[in-house]
């Protein structure tokens, strides 16, 4: 029997995209409609033969299945029994889980850490200082007519960002500009053909050596045409920047210096230098009056800010940047949040501890200090005894030498597949796939809450990371009030 | 001229291959093939006297690993190699947190050489090699 289930949200990268239309034939997804390729990946490979099918614990150096209780009270066991344990991941689960997490770290005075540490930490230590000038989607969707992607390829991570929400959107106020990317396109595919004809001979020309350099080139005159306009800065020409109407590529590491001309431009002063991080300031005058000069502009900007040289001033000196703007035009600026419920993970542990990430409970109280308090450094100065991932894969994604220690120490991994976390974890929990088979709530990057679907039923005895959690947590109240009155 | 080393920045990121493979699952062909390869510069790639597919060996203060090279297709970006997130890039990475907790990912020192025999590891045999589990 086939079912067609409509509005689902993709929990998948931070747009959370939630017009996804699935069709469902014996309880597996069999189709599915307007998602990405992110997406398709996912819905089409949630049962695939890397799934966890069982909770799995190390004996004598080998992962070996056992039952939820065992697994749980083991454990439960190392988390009540360490000093200053670690409990990390978070962003790819639903904010329920997320709940019985901070709650879990309280009880047992860990370390609470999500993905941000290692993605948009940097611009949260930012908007700390100076404060955030932004919108959500939906404006922007309807209103933007200047957007501008900084460190960020939308067209890799987030590929329906452009469709959904920016220029090639038809919003109530402005409208897309899909068909000109189309005939650019098609213009393109005629001149290689033309190519290709030189090359088979059959058409005759002399062929012009083609020279790879650097491109930065000069700024369209269609930057200062009407309707939405799409400008791509970054260090190579990402997948993004090759449909933008203008790419500027800024030497590696140079985005604050490039940002601070800007800053100069837009206040009117005059620059002395011919050109800032290898892009000339004549450019630089003319993007400057693109983007005066619009009605409604958004920086969109990504890990090209926060892991380059710089980091959170990176993102600092953007946020002073639409503040100026903001004294000529409107502007607004927006982080590319990078799963699809990290801004949960920080929404969350804000309301619940007062800090978005790196909360540490070790003294009774939270406490919060990115560069101490948060999980890579934990790691990398050996302090943590134990460790909790849930829906991440930090021996993937942490720098090896944090990974050492994270693998040192008993490690406990909640995650539905098979990773590289989990094949060096010491008790490994499967879980059910939240977003297909267990409903939820997440954020999407603009601090928009979405639900999340349950569209199928997940492996017959599978639990889900809350109620893993949950278990976990109340398990470690048994041990705790056993060892109290033991003591008393 | 053909060089025997290059020394390079290295970047750390998304692809979409990337992106398609970490939702197949972390064990998949797609997984390991779009993040076991390192994306350089087609003139940085004529300096070394290396074609599309050669294995190639990254090396920084951190670690050394082996990884496909493929020509960057989208224009030039010299002295530049971009690795796809994953536990390979990882391996090599800067792991300095410059005091506020987030590891320094792009903008790592490194220099390049041509392995053409030497294999790729696979997952299990990096974690192993790393990590002896």
């Amino acid at each position: 029997m086939s079912t067609t289930v409509n509005a689902v949200t993709c929990p998948v990268c931070g747009c959370l995209c939630d017009d996804i239309e699935l069709t469902i034939e014996n309880g597996v997804v069999v189709k599915v409609k307007n998602g990405c390729a992110m997406c398709e990946s996912k819905f089409f490979n949630y049962k695939n033969e890397h799934r966890n099918k069982t909770p799995l614990m190390r004996k004598e150096g080998k992962l070996v299945p056992v039952s939820y209780d065992e697994a749980i009270h083991k454990a439960a066991e190392i988390l009540a029994n360490a000093n200053y344990p670690i409990l990390y991941g978070w962003s790819s689960t639903d904010c329920e889980a997320q709940r019985v997490g901070v709650e879990l770290a309280e009880e047992i005075g860990g370390v609470l850490d999500n993905t941000a540490v290692v993605c948009h930490g940097p611009s949260i230590l930012s908007v700390q200082e100076v404060g955030i000038p932004t919108c959500t989607l939906g404006q922007i969707r309807h209103r933007a007519d200047l957007v501008i992607y900084w460190g960020c390829d939308p067209w890799s991570a987030h590929p329906r960002h452009l469709e959904r929400y920016t220029t090639f959107t038809e919003g109530r106020f402005k409208g897309s500009e899909w068909k000109e990317y189309m005939n650019k396109v098609k213009a393109s595919a005629g001149k290689k053909k033309l190519l290709s004809l030189e090359r088979r001979e059959i058409v005759k020309r002399k062929p012009e050596p083609i020279i790879e350099k650097v491109t930065v080139n000069k700024p369209p005159e269609t930057l200062g045409k009407a309707g939405r306009k799409l400008i791509v800065i970054d260090v190579r020409k990402t997948m993004t920047a090759e449909v933008a109407d203008y790419f500027i590529q800024v030497e590696q590491g140079k985005d604050y210096e490039l940002m601070l001309a800007i800053r100069a431009l837009v206040k009117d002063h005059e620059l002395d230098v011919d050109q800032v991080a290898g892009v000339p300031v004549e450019y630089l005058e003319e993007l400057v009056d693109a983007m005066v000069n619009c009605d409604f502009g958004v920086i969109f900007f990504g890990m090209g800010l926060t892991h380059s040289a710089g980091k959170f001033r990176n993102v600092d000196v953007a946020i002073s940047l639409i503040r100026d703007l903001n004294r000529r035009t409107k502007f607004a600026i927006l982080p590319m949040r990078g799963h699809f419920n990290v801004t949960g993970a920080n929404t969350v542990s804000t309301w619940q501890s007062g800090y978005p990430y790196a909360v540490d409970f070790s003294l009774g109280y939270p406490r919060y200090n990115p560069g101490e308090t948060s999980v890579v450094d934990v790691l990398l100065r050996k302090e943590s005894d134990a460790a909790l991932i849930v829906a991440s894969d930090p021996a993937s994604n942490f720098p090896r030498k944090a990974v050492e220690h994270l693998v040192a120490n008993p490690l406990i991994v909640i995650d539905p597949h098979m990773n590289a976390t989990a094949l060096l974890g010491d008790v490994v929990f499967p879980a059910a796939i939240v977003g297909i088979e267990k409903a939820g709530t997440a954020y999407r990057m603009d601090h928009v809450p979405l639900p999340l679907k349950k569209v199928v039923e997940p492996p017959e005895g599978i639990l889900s990371d809350e109620e893993i959690l949950s278990r976990i947590l109340e398990e470690v109240r048994v041990i705790k009030s056993q060892r109290m009155q033991e003591a008393a | 001229m053909v060089q025997q080393k290059l020394r390079v920045t290295l970047l750390t990121g998304r692809t979409i291959e990337q992106g398609v493979g970490k939702e197949a699952g972390k064990g998949t062909k797609e997984y390991f093939e779009s993040t076991s390869m390192c994306y350089m510069d087609a003139g940085d790639m004529k300096k070394l006297g290396i074609k599309n597919n050669t294995n190639i060996r990254v090396t920084t203060s951190n670690g050394s690993v082996v990884l496909r090279a493929v020509k960057y297709p989208r224009g030039a970006m010299p002295g530049l190699i971009y690795i796809p997130y994953g536990p390979w890039a990882n391996a090599i990475c800067s792991s300095d947190t410059t005091g506020i907790g987030t590891p320094s990912f792009k903008g790592t020192p490194a220099e390049v050489e041509p392995t053409p025999d030497k294999p790729i590891l696979t997952l299990e045999e990096l974690l192993r090699s790393e990590f002896g589990r």
